[in-house]
């Protein structure tokens, strides 16, 4: 085994042995074209399960970029929070669809 | 360019004038066949689009129309399938009809960039002319719980198709 194996090795048994320790699943529902909660709170490394209820195809976009999901009709996605900040979000396709996850460190 | 708004925006208002005088709601069918054909109109509008636009924000709205309007119709269709309803052809939905395909004819006849400002403009309007159509005609004299309430799921998407057309509309300038 070359170092650079070595190295990812250790990060894999790192993140396996670290990450779950705080980390939580969070779900956030898609329903008739309202984000639900509206607001809420999560930490970074959280994953957040996107649950869309709709048989219309939604996005959570990050007005700041940080994050940008697609979620396809009837389907949940998930994705991990990598960066804290008070964060407004809203479907790129819908935009009247707004809501705001709050992420602390 | 606002000649041939306020035709599009006229046709929609025959709901509140001609179609609809003598104070007669249109019925539950009138209603369905109504939004259902809306929705194939800016379906046709936007596979146009797809075809002639150049710029690939205006493309890819025209794709998000096709997706959603296609979906608001399937729901319309299994509801009224549901219900025994059959949508009843009227003198909106045929107003509508020309209208729209007399702008096709026209946008067919733009090319580029002159094309995208009129498809997308015509897409605000539109919108704009359906939400209020919905929203002071079609959802209050629906008389179905289910059909009501498909509608304001509707104007809530529609909603937010006018907005991303404003958005698009504003970075063409």
């Amino acid at each position: 085994m070359r170092p650079g194996h070595c190295l990812s090795f250790l990060a894999v048994l790192l993140g396996a042995t670290v990450v779950p320790a705080h980390a939580a699943t969070i779900q956030i529902t898609i329903d008739n074209l309202v984000f639900a909660p509206a607001e809420i709170t999560a930490h970074v490394g959280d994953t957040i399960e996107w649950i869309n209820k709709d048989v219309f195809a939604h996005t959570a976009t990050a007005r700041n970029g940080d994050f940008d999901v697609t979620t396809p009709p009837k389907k949940t996605v998930t994705s991990v929070l990598k960066k804290a900040g008070s964060v407004e979000y809203y479907c790129r396709y819908h935009p009247n669809m707004k809501a705001v996850l709050t992420i602390a460190p | 360019m606002f000649i041939r708004l306020s035709a599009a925006i006229a046709a929609l208002s025959l709901l509140g004038s001609a179609a609809l005088a003598q104070g007669a709601k249109p019925t539950d069918p009138q209603i369905a066949h109504i939004a259902y054909t809306a929705g194939v109109l800016d379906i046709n509008a936007a596979k146009q689009a797809i075809t002639k636009a150049s710029n690939k924000d205006v493309k890819a709205f025209a794709q998000d129309m096709v997706r959603d309007h296609e979906a608001v119709n399937k729901q319309a269709l299994d509801l009224v399938k549901k219900l025994k309803v059959t949508p009843e052809d009227n003198d909106t939905s045929k107003t509508l009809s020309k209208q729209a395909a007399d702008k096709l004819a026209e946008l067919n006849k733009l090319k580029g960039a002159e094309y995208d400002k009129a498809y997308v403009a015509n897409e605000v309007a539109y919108h704009k002319a359906v939400n209020g159509a919905l929203e002071t005609q079609l959802i209050p004299s629906a008389s179905n719980a289910e059909l009501k309430s498909l509608l304001q799921t509707g104007l809530k998407i529609f909603q937010g198709h006018q907005q991303h057309a404003e958005q698009v509309a504003a970075k063409l300038k």
